[in-house]
């Protein structure tokens, strides 16, 4: 019964990293960029969250009324001011240039809010479960994050088909010189882009604030979880994403069970074995 | 030619004497800068030159610190030894290592090798015959085994990291200048062209990663011996082997020989300036990073050298004057 346990709870944090992830996957789909300080900028949220809960006294979930606009607005400034000038064809200045920030940001956390682990408590909701049969109870915050990262990947898939700005950041994926001279706005359909993956890093790290101990240099191995989740996944497949954060919540699951040592390095194996055996991801997206 | 080999010989003289001119708290500078420079030749070489931007180097320096204590203490192989066969058998498991990395392309490529990284300095701390996530010291009778007396040992020590830098940066130097470097250089440009040539573009960059893996290895082993402890954590920093050493590369010039060496120069001549910032000084260099690859992404030696023509090891001959 542990074990079914340890896999439902896996499954129900495979949500958040797949939160983690669909920011990540969005940005390389349609611009070939990564940013290397993703995770970085999600324990950014994470401690945001932290502190308007501290100063307000609100409710942990209502930060995210603030957060999420914030982050869009930052992601949309920080792409059009620094990010746009160095997406293109050579690698070398995007990962650098991101690698730098992460490396800062980190820093800056740790001397703004000290190396020690925090969490937010969210009162009753911290303990309250709901009990499933066969003695499995499932946390109603682990429920949450689970739903929001279905609710939020579900809309996005709605946008990115049925909505103008949706198709015109599948066209930027699939040709972004031919949408440039169709006479779309190239710079402006990226930061759109990083706007939208702003709003998820917020949304994903008040979650991750509310769900899990974090600390100022928890955003590297944040980072390793959502690329992790997106080549399990598939690149290019967003439902894939889900799949891929849920395998690699399960396979951290059992390998906590295992051995409490062996929880990360668990999900990392599962990573490198579906790299070896299936480097396409299980749901990559038909050509 | 013969000024320039007199300018790098005497240096390295000057440098060879330093046990006799400098204390022990200045050798110990001295090797730790020789081991940077090294790790950032490579790094130049894989990143700069390959186009295999690599944030996991840190893998192969933590293996090759652990392969180093390990041969020592289980396999009795005598340290001095043990360390050429450190660095062929890091080469030999880049392979398979390498293998699962050159599936993922481009800034996949980058954060991979994070991830191998992270699965080796895991699983270290899983071996609890090594100290686990505690670490190991090498015991004394293998440290006394080494030299007679510390200060004969760390002077060995200073020799050896020395050559190695040295030995690192011509090497990089020579490859450049043969057949590889004209092969990376045509793959840089366009990678199609070249493989439309004939250039094999992923034996020749697979053959980077595997020798740069076995001399990172190396260096590993050689900053650990120092040391005389290793750790998980130390072993495989990722601010230690990575971020400084990427740091070093960019500010001092990405894609020439010569970057690193002024990017090492300018880092301890930073620290020593900024060493009581704490945390702050890195945030000082991300910052200048960041700065110096939207500015100038040929670094500080980029910018000194953008209206003249100077060389310390070229790898190409220069433009007839007619041309120019």
């Amino acid at each position: 019964m542990d074990w079914i346990n340890a896999i439902v709870q896996g499954a129900l944090l495979g949500g958040l990293y797949a939160l983690f992830a669909a920011g990540l996957s969005l940005m390389f789909g349609v611009m070939r960029f990564v940013n290397l300080a993703h995770g970085d900028f999600i324990v950014l949220a994470a401690f945001g969250a932290l502190a308007l809960v501290e100063t307000t006294g609100f409710f942990p979930f209502w930060t995210l009324i603030a957060l999420v606009p914030m982050f869009a607005l930052g992601g949309y400034l920080l792409q059009r001011s620094v990010f746009n000038r160095i997406t293109g064809q050579d690698l070398l200045p995007a990962i650098l240039v991101t690698f730098g920030l992460s490396v800062i940001l980190q820093n800056v956390m740790l001397e703004a809010f000290s190396a020690d682990s925090r969490r937010i408590p969210a009162g009753a909701l911290d303990t309250a479960a709901l009990a499933l049969p066969g003695g499995i109870g499932v946390g109603i915050v682990s429920l949450l994050m689970f739903l929001a990262a279905v609710v939020s990947l579900g809309s996005l898939d709605l946008f990115m088909s049925h909505t103008r700005s949706g198709r015109l950041l599948r066209a930027t994926s699939d040709d972004q010189e031919i949408v440039g001279l169709m006479g779309a706005n190239r710079a402006h359909l990226f930061a759109l882009a990083t706007a939208i993956a702003g709003a998820l890093i917020a949304l994903a790290g008040v979650l991750m604030a509310v769900k899990t101990n974090f600390d100022a240099s928890a955003g590297p191995v944040r980072l390793l979880f959502a690329f992790e989740a997106v080549i399990i996944g598939g690149l290019g497949s967003l439902w894939g994403t889900l799949l891929g954060g849920i395998l690699l919540g399960v396979a951290q699951a059992v390998g906590a069970q295992i051995d409490p040592g062996f929880q990360i390095l668990a999900g990392h194996l599962v990573f490198l074995l579906v790299l070896a055996l299936r480097p396409e991801g299980l749901m990559p997206r038909k050509a | 030619m013969i000024p320039r080999f007199l300018l790098i010989g005497a240096i390295v003289a000057v440098l060879a004497a330093a046990p006799w001119w400098a204390d022990r708290g200045t050798i110990r500078l001295l090797v730790e800068a020789l081991t940077l420079l090294a790790l950032a030749q490579l790094w130049n070489l894989l990143a700069g030159y390959a186009g295999l931007i690599s944030v996991g180097q840190q893998a192969f320096v933590g293996l090759g610190g652990y392969l180093l204590f390990s041969l020592a203490m289980f396999a009795g192989v005598p340290v001095l030894w043990a360390l050429p066969l450190v660095g062929m058998l890091c080469a030999l498991i880049a392979l398979p290592v390498g293998a699962l990395a050159f599936r993922l392309t481009g800034p996949y490529f980058a954060i991979g090798t994070w991830v191998i990284a992270e699965v080796f300095r895991l699983g270290f701390a899983q071996v609890g015959s090594l100290g686990g996530g505690s670490g190991i010291s090498l015991p004394v009778g293998l440290v006394r085994e080494i030299a007679d007396g510390r200060g004969a040992r760390e002077a060995l020590i200073y020799w050896l990291a020395l050559g190695l830098a040295v030995g690192v940066t011509l090497s990089v130097w020579a490859a450049l200048r043969a057949r590889t470097g004209l092969m990376l250089g045509a793959v840089r440009d366009d990678a199609e062209a070249a493989a439309a040539l004939g250039v094999r573009v992923l034996r020749v960059k697979f053959g980077v990663y595997v020798a740069v893996a076995g001399a990172t290895g190396l260096v590993g082993a050689l900053a650990f011996l120092q040391r005389l402890r290793i750790t998980p954590e130390a072993a495989f920093s990722v601010t230690d082997w990575s971020v400084v050493v990427i740091f070093v590369v960019v500010i001092g010039g990405i894609g020439a020989l010569e970057g690193p060496i002024l990017g090492v120069v300018l880092f301890f001549a930073l620290r020593e300036v900024l060493s009581d910032l704490g945390s702050w000084y890195l945030v000082i260099l991300g910052i200048t990073s960041i700065a110096v690859m939207l500015v100038e992404p040929k670094g500080l030696w980029g910018l000194l050298t953008r209206h003249r023509e100077v060389r310390l090891f070229p790898i190409s001959a220069p433009l007839p004057r007619s041309l120019r």
